[in-house]
């Protein structure tokens, strides 16, 4: 190591107003102890924390440019279906799980144990700080980066009981020892700094507790039609560790209405403006009570220890269908899913009660297109297609099936979809039999299967039930984490020094020096003020060079001051290391280069 | 059908964007006269303010005073950040009560003598320049506050009132900076320039009418996490451009102190003598990026508590969450970069630059190259 770094090291002490950790160089003692605290020491370093910090940023980009399962499992599966080459690689990377794969919660891990291990001892220390008198003032003044000094006649006693009261006034913490009095202010900056990290804590106490104890369903609901919150009426749900499906809160709702409202005008046409689900709910086990509310997108409704999100929305055309003898085997209100902006919706009716034809077991489907707003005609290539989302002209296109639905089978169905391979399409002059109804329209099936009828149409929301614990204590992190950050950006600690002596010629010299992060030129106005706040009680004496000059050029006290660095270093750090002294172009007062 | 009354002022958004169109044009008018001051500027003779020059400042100043008598009078000496002295003097007339101060901060007074130099015309152009910004700011800012009062809400609901508001606060960052009595007229040109650019794009690619906004941005907290996020947008700019003059600055010096003429990327030296020192860029950034980081860090838990109300999950990953995360990690590794040995200066230079381009990833290219829920975008 040569004198310069020795020197940048020794003054790094110095300036040491803070508790952040020094970096070590290489391994100390021996053996497997002295490389354990070594590692230790290193993964607990500022330079460390610095390079996982950087890391985890790096980690977290993949999740946003790459489909996530958390988020939609479906998106995942189509990018798989389309990148088969890479897809194995990627799973193996689990780069479908970013933020819950292994070398993501590593990266955090380490820093969290990281932070642990820094911020545990500054803590401690810091409490030793705060128990402790502020340093008493280092041998050599003139060393410090701020300084000031005059001669006056006035006792040294009495100057520096004035400075004491002065800077007890500013609010400094102030000891008096001899000659000198030595005070600090700023301390909520290292408050502050060690709320920030520890608040980091609570943040991640917040994110576990959520994900260990969260659960969350999703529920389709058709206009006029209710939902009791139990596992067999919801259509999905996920739980985790403690919130399974027994645990659901008790309480329902029912769907009166749903408004949905869209700009009609301009380029931004077709653009939603309004959704709101008018609903009536009991909480609790009695399903009478029940209380008026409404839920909008943002505004959800907190029931029990549930919320109720509005998530969706989108048409459920009312469809009758009566047989050859015009029995009526099926009358439903049937919710199509949105295909696109404009809410062209796609469903299926599956009439599994037909009856029989002819003597056989017979079943129909039908597969459709919901145009909320239809055009004239139908582009050849695009198909059905709405104009706007909007019910301003709406139609139902159906094409008709017959044969064996499969859903006698007895395993589960996607109700959104019609299962082909036992079913027939209907046919008529030769082609494919299709309509295009109006609502309160019928349409006779060819072959002498009956009829369908579109009586009208009603509209469904989707809500996602979540039950979510921790908010809170995520929520109190974070805003501890700002009221940290804040102290510690806009806090600075400093220290003053004021000594006062009896110089040889009979006069006292009052000198006083001042330490502040290097961030801070305030200092310097500070301990301005203070002088000449001071010169009430120790008035400078009229003399052309001001004194204290010629000891702020001169190198001759060298070893009491590098004695001084190391007593006021001593206070919160390590051993000092010796370092000539030269106050003008000395690293210490230049911490940035 | 359910036909909503549209709920638009025409006439407002209109004369808003009117406002926006005239911004721009007297933005490009101010980078000009910027232009002309930085040419003219190099051919005046370039003088450091040298701290000589500044304790004959204060020799006058004080020459100035009334004769004392019997004030007080006190001289602090302050070591300066690049290893000289200097000093700061307090009088305070007796009896008076009020302190004065003769000399300024006790800072070396190395830095450049600005943009113009010593050429007057150029000054004269450096002072066109900002008062052509005023009037571009007060336009941009008009034009956003009509877009909002025609249709009665926050006007930041799609791209294009972002980009609108986001000049105003980038603007704005640098004038609070001029008026506090900052001397950081060398920031104009970058300021002006990025306006232009941001509104440019904003009236070309990135325009929609005035509408009343989506149900998903019914929010109070549109209005409390988007303006947090133009704000810190318009001061983290403000701290970019003075990181990237401070890395630029701070080769020119390398390249001095070698022997070597001219500028890094072969701009000419005069630009560099005319700046700031690299300890006054290099302060002024930090602080910036200081202030600016709690307001960052409250945008994003501002925007997590929205997303709980509106998704029913305070955090989800969503590509535009996960880049404000990327962007205040970056920005918290350039503050600690700043406090580790080995890692001042010139490294933390640039995470500073590139937490900047974070951030403005997170604005132009996830709203542009990535879906997500944010669904403000609109573009197109
Ligand atoms: C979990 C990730 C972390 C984040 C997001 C974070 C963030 C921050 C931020 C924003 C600051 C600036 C505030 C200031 O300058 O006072 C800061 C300062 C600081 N951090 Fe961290 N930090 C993290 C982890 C750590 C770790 C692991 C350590 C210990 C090795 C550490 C030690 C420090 C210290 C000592 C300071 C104060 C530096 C100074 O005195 O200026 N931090 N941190």
């Amino acid at each position: 190591m040569s004198d310069t770094d020795l020197r940048a090291q020794g003054s790094e002490d110095a300036e040491r107003l803070s508790s952040a950790p020094v970096d070590s160089d290489g391994p100390t003692g021996i053996g497997v102890a002295g490389w354990l605290r070594w590692t230790w020491r290193q993964l607990t370093s500022m330079r460390v924390a610095l390079i996982l910090l950087f890391m985890l940023s790096l980690a977290a980009i993949p999740g946003s440019l790459i489909p996530q399962t958390s988020q939609n499992a479906f998106k995942v599966q189509t990018w798989k279906a389309a990148h088969q080459g890479i897809t194995p690689l990627y799973e193996k990377l689990q780069l479908f799980d970013v933020y819950s794969s292994v070398w993501f919660s590593a990266i955090y891990i380490l820093l969290f144990i990281s932070l642990a291990g820094c911020i545990v001892p500054r803590t401690w220390q810091f409490v030793g700080v705060l128990r402790a008198a502020p340093p008493a003032a280092p041998a050599n003044l003139t060393r410090m980066p701020v300084y000031a000094a005059w001669r006056t006649s006035a006792d040294p006693q009495a100057a520096v009981a004035a400075a004491e009261r002065l800077l007890k006034a500013r609010r400094f913490r102030a000891h008096r020892g001899g000659t000198a009095v030595a005070a600090e202010k700023g301390y909520l900056r290292e408050v502050g700094n060690l709320l920030f990290h520890l608040s980091l804590f609570a943040l991640l106490a917040g994110f576990a507790w959520a994900s260990l104890a969260s659960g969350q369903g999703g529920k389709l609901v058709v206009e006029g039609g209710g939902y009791t919150n139990t596992m067999t009426q919801l259509d999905d749900f996920s739980g985790s560790a403690f919130y399974q499906a027994s645990d659901l809160d008790p309480f329902g709702f029912k769907l009166d209405g749903f408004t949905d409202k869209y700009q009609t005008t301009g380029d931004q046409i077709g653009s939603a403006r309004e959704f709101t689900a008018h609903i009536r709910y009991w909480n609790g086990a009695d399903p009478s009570k029940l209380t008026a509310g409404e839920i909008q997108v943002n505004h959800p409704l907190e029931i029990g220890g549930s919320k109720v999100f509005l998530i969706g929305h989108g048409y459920a055309p009312v469809i009758t269908v009566k047989d050859a003898s015009g029995k009526v085997v099926y009358h439903d209100a049937v919710p199509f899913l949105p295909q696109d902006s404009n809410l062209t919706s796609t469903g299926v009716v599956k009439v599994g009660d037909y009856g029989q034809k002819d003597g056989q077991k017979v079943q129909l489907g039908f597969q459709g297109f919901f145009l909320p707003t239809a055009p004239a005609n139908f582009g050849v290539n695009t198909g059905p297609r709405s104009l706007f989302p909007g019910d301003a002209d709406p139609a139902l296109v159906l094409t008709a099936y017959a044969g064996d639905l499969g859903t006698d089978a007895g395993s589960p169905q996607n109700v959104y979809q019609l299962n082909l391979s036992h079913l027939t399409q209907l046919q008529q002059d030769g082609q494919i039999a299709k309509v295009k109804l109006k609502p309160g329209e019928g349409w006779t099936l060819p072959d002498n299967y009956g009829s369908i009828s579109f009586d009208g149409y009603k509209k469904w929301a989707t809500f996602s039930v979540s039950h979510r614990p921790g908010n809170s204590v995520a929520l109190a992190g974070a805003v501890l984490a700002i009221l940290g950050l804040v102290g510690s950006l806009f806090v600075q600690r400093r220290r003053i020094w004021v000594r006062a002596v009896t110089t040889p010629d009979g006069r006292t010299l009052v000198e006083l020096a001042g330490l502040a992060r290097s961030e801070s030129a305030k200092i310097a106005e500070e301990l301005a003020e203070l002088a000449v706040d001071l010169q009430d009680d120790a008035p400078a004496l009229d003399e052309d060079e001001p004194a204290g000059a010629d000891e702020a050029a001169g190198d001759e006290d060298d070893e009491a001051a590098d004695e001084a660095v190391g007593e006021a270093v001593h206070e919160t750090a390590g051993p000092a290391v010796p370092e000539p002294a030269d106050p003008g172009s000395d690293p210490a007062d230049n911490p940035k280069e | 059908m359910s036909l909503l009354t549209s709920g638009v002022n025409p006439h407002l958004a209109d004369l808003s964007n009117k406002c926006i169109w005239s911004a721009t044009g007297v933005y490009a008018l101010a980078m000009f006269a910027h232009m002309f001051e930085w040419t003219f500027g190099s051919k005046g003779a370039v003088a450091r303010r040298s701290v000589e020059q500044a304790s004959l400042a204060e020799a006058a100043a004080e020459a100035a005073l009334p004769v004392p008598g019997k004030a007080k009078k006190v001289t602090v000496t302050v070591a300066a950040a690049d290893g000289g002295t200097t000093t700061l003097t307090r009088t305070a007339l007796a009896g008076a009560g009020a302190t004065v101060v003769t000399s300024g901060r006790g800072e070396a007074a190395v830095d450049g003598p600005g943009a113009a130099g010593t050429s007057e015309r150029a000054d004269l152009f450096g002072r066109i320049a900002v008062s052509l910004t005023v009037l571009g700011f007060m336009l941009n800012a008009g034009g956003v506050l009509l877009r909002g009062l025609s249709v009665l809400r926050w006007p930041w609901g799609n791209m294009y009132e972002f980009s609108c508001a986001f000049a105003v606060t980038m603007v704005g960052a640098y004038l609070v900076l001029l008026a506090l009595g900052k001397p950081v007229r060398w920031l104009g040109l970058p300021a002006v320039l990025a306006a232009c650019l941001t509104l440019g794009m904003a009236t070309s690619v990135l325009y929609t009418d005035s509408e009343q906004l989506v149900p998903a941005l019914h929010s109070y907290w549109l209005a409390i996490h988007v303006t947090a996020a133009i704000i810190c947008g318009g001061a983290f700019y403000a701290a970019f451009a003075t990181t990237a003059l401070y890395l630029g600055r701070e080769s020119y010096d390398k390249r001095k102190a070698a022997g070597l003429a001219g500028g890094p990327f072969r701009i000419p030296a005069s630009v560099f003598e005319r700046l700031p020192a690299t300890a006054t860029l290099d302060k002024l950034s930090y602080r910036i990026n200081a202030m600016v980081f709690p307001l960052w860090t409250f945008t994003i838990i501002a925007g997590a508590i929205w997303a709980e109300a509106a998704w029913g999950k305070y955090w989800e990953w969503d590509p535009k969450e996960t880049w404000s995360f990327i962007t205040w990690v970056v920005y918290a590794a350039y503050l600690h970069a700043r406090a580790t040995a080995g890692w001042k200066g010139r490294k933390a230079g640039y995470l500073a630059l590139l937490a900047f381009a974070c951030f403005l990833f997170n604005y132009y290219g996830v709203n542009i190259f990535v879906t997500g829920k944010h669904s403000y975008a609109g573009v197109g």
